[in-house]
C-alpha cells in the first residue's frame, strides 16, 4: 500500500474511534502509531503533546501533524492531518443535515456514560505506560509530581507548566555541566 | 465571498486558540455575534454533539459551524481554515527540531518537558475521572460516588492489565464500555 495512503487511513481510523478530543486520542496513538507501526517513539509522542498544548490550534491536529511529519515529511504531515479530520467532516455533516439532535437519544446517553468511563481509564492506563519512558530519576519524578499537583489545584494554562519544565530541564543540564568542569 | 470570509474567521480561530478544542469556544461565540452565521443556542447543541461524536472536539465544532453557515462546502472550508495555521506552525517547529534534535541543550529541555507532559495528560484523565465518579445528588445537594461507574472503571482497568486481554485494541474496551452503559442504563 502507498505509504501516504497508509498514514492517511491510520489517522482516519483514529479520528473515527476517538471520543473526547486530543487526550482521548492518546491511548489509540500509543497502540497504533507507537507499538504497531513504530512511526514515532513514546518519548516523541510525549514531546508532541507538550508542544501541541503550547502552540496554537487543536491538540489532536497538532499531534497528527507532528507524527506525519516525523514519519514522511511535509506530505506525511498533511496526509495524517487530513486523515484525522475526515471522519469528523463526514459524521458531523450527516448529523447537521439530518437536523436531529442525537444527544436526545436515551440509548446513546447510556452508551456515552459507559464510553466516558473507558476514555479516562484508557488515558490513565496510557499515562502509566508513558511514565516508564518519562519518569526516570528523582528529577523527572519530582517535576511530574509538582506539575500534577499544580494542575489539579490551580487553574492555569498548560503553557506555563510546559515552559517552566523545559527551563528546569535546561537548568539541570547547565548545573551538571558545571559540576563536571569544576 | 462568504467562503473566503469563513476561511478567514476560522483561520484566525486556529491561530489564536491555544490548548485544544474547547479553547475555540470564545472565538465561535464572537463569530456568532458578528456574523450571525449560527445562533448561540445552536452553539450549545454543537458542543453537546461535538463531545459525543468521534473526532477532535474543535474539528467537530468547526465542521458543524461551517455546515450551518452554508452547507458541506462551508464545513470543509471552515475546518481547513481552522487547521491551516497549526499545520504550518507545527511543520516549521518540526523542521527546527529535526535540525537540533541531537543538540544536548535541546535534549535537556525535552528531558524536563516529558514529565510535565505526562503530568498534564494524567491531570486531564484524573479530572474527567473525578467529574464522572462524583455526581452531584440533585435532591440532597451533596457529591456522591457513582458506584456503577467506579465498578466499570475498575473492571476495565483489570482487563487492560490482565495477561489474556491486555493486548486488545483500545477500541474493544470502548465498545465493551458502551455496551455495559446501555445494558445497565448508566448515566441516568
Amino acid at each position: 500500500m502507498n505509504k501516504y495512503l497508509q498514514l492517511f487511513l491510520t489517522f482516519a481510523k483514529i479520528g473515527s474511534v476517538t471520543f473526547g478530543g486530543g487526550y482521548a486520542m492518546l491511548p489509540i496513538l500509543e497502540r497504533d502509531v507507537v507499538e504497531r507501526h513504530g512511526w514515532v517513539t513514546r518519548e516523541e509522542l510525549l514531546d508532541y503533546y507538550a508542544i501541541g498544548q503550547t502552540t496554537p490550534g487543536i491538540i489532536a491536529v497538532n499531534t497528527a501533524t507532528f507524527i506525519g511529519y516525523k514519519h514522511l515529511g511535509v506530505i506525511g504531515a498533511i496526509s495524517a492531518t487530513l486523515g484525522i479530520i475526515l471522519p469528523s467532516l463526514i459524521i458531523i455533516s450527516i448529523i447537521a443535515s439530518l437536523l436531529v439532535n442525537i444527544t436526545d437519544s436515551e440509548m446513546l446517553q447510556h452508551a456515552f456514560a459507559g464510553i466516558r468511563v473507558s476514555v479516562y481509564v484508557l488515558i490513565i492506563h496510557a499515562v502509566i505506560k508513558l511514565s516508564k519512558s518519562s519518569l526516570k530519576d528523582w528529577f523527572t519524578i519530582s517535576l511530574f509530581a509538582i506539575v500534577l499537583l499544580l494542575t489539579l489545584l490551580v487553574n492555569m494554562t498548560p503553557v506555563v507548566f510546559v515552559v517552566g519544565a523545559g527551563v528546569c530541564g535546561y537548568l539541570l543540564y547547565v548545573f551538571k555541566k558545571r559540576g563536571e568542569s569544576s | 465571498m462568504i467562503y473566503l470570509q469563513l476561511f478567514y474567521e476560522f483561520f484566525k480561530t486556529g491561530l489564536f486558540a491555544v490548548g485544544g478544542g474547547l479553547a475555540t469556544l470564545p472565538f465561535l461565540y464572537d463569530i456568532s455575534d458578528r456574523f450571525g452565521w449560527f445562533t448561540e443556542s445552536q452553539l450549545a447543541d454543537m458542543i453537546a454533539i461535538s463531545e459525543s461524536t468521534p473526532g477532535a472536539i474543535g474539528i467537530n465544532m468547526s465542521t458543524y459551524a461551517g455546515f450551518l453557515t452554508t452547507n458541506v462546502t462551508g464545513a470543509v472550508v471552515a475546518t481547513l481554515g481552522l487547521i491551516t495555521p497549526s499545520v504550518v506552525i507545527v511543520i516549521l517547529i518540526s523542521r527546527v527540531l529535526s535540525r537540533f534534535q541531537n543538540d544536548q541543550r535541546v535534549q535537556a529541555v525535552f528531558y524536563g518537558l516529558r514529565p510535565a507532559s505526562t503530568a498534564l495528560i494524567a491531570s486531564a484523565g484524573l479530572s474527567v475521572m473525578s467529574m464522572d465518579l462524583l455526581q452531584l445528588d440533585q435532591e440532597q445537594l451533596i457529591e456522591r460516588v457513582d458506584w456503577m461507574s467506579l465498578a466499570l472503571a475498575v473492571g476495565l482497568f483489570i482487563l487492560m492489565k490482565y495477561r489474556l486481554t491486555k493486548h486488545l485494541h483500545p477500541i474493544v474496551f470502548i465498545l465493551i464500555a458502551a455496551g455495559i452503559g446501555i445494558l445497565f442504563g448508566m448515566g441516568s
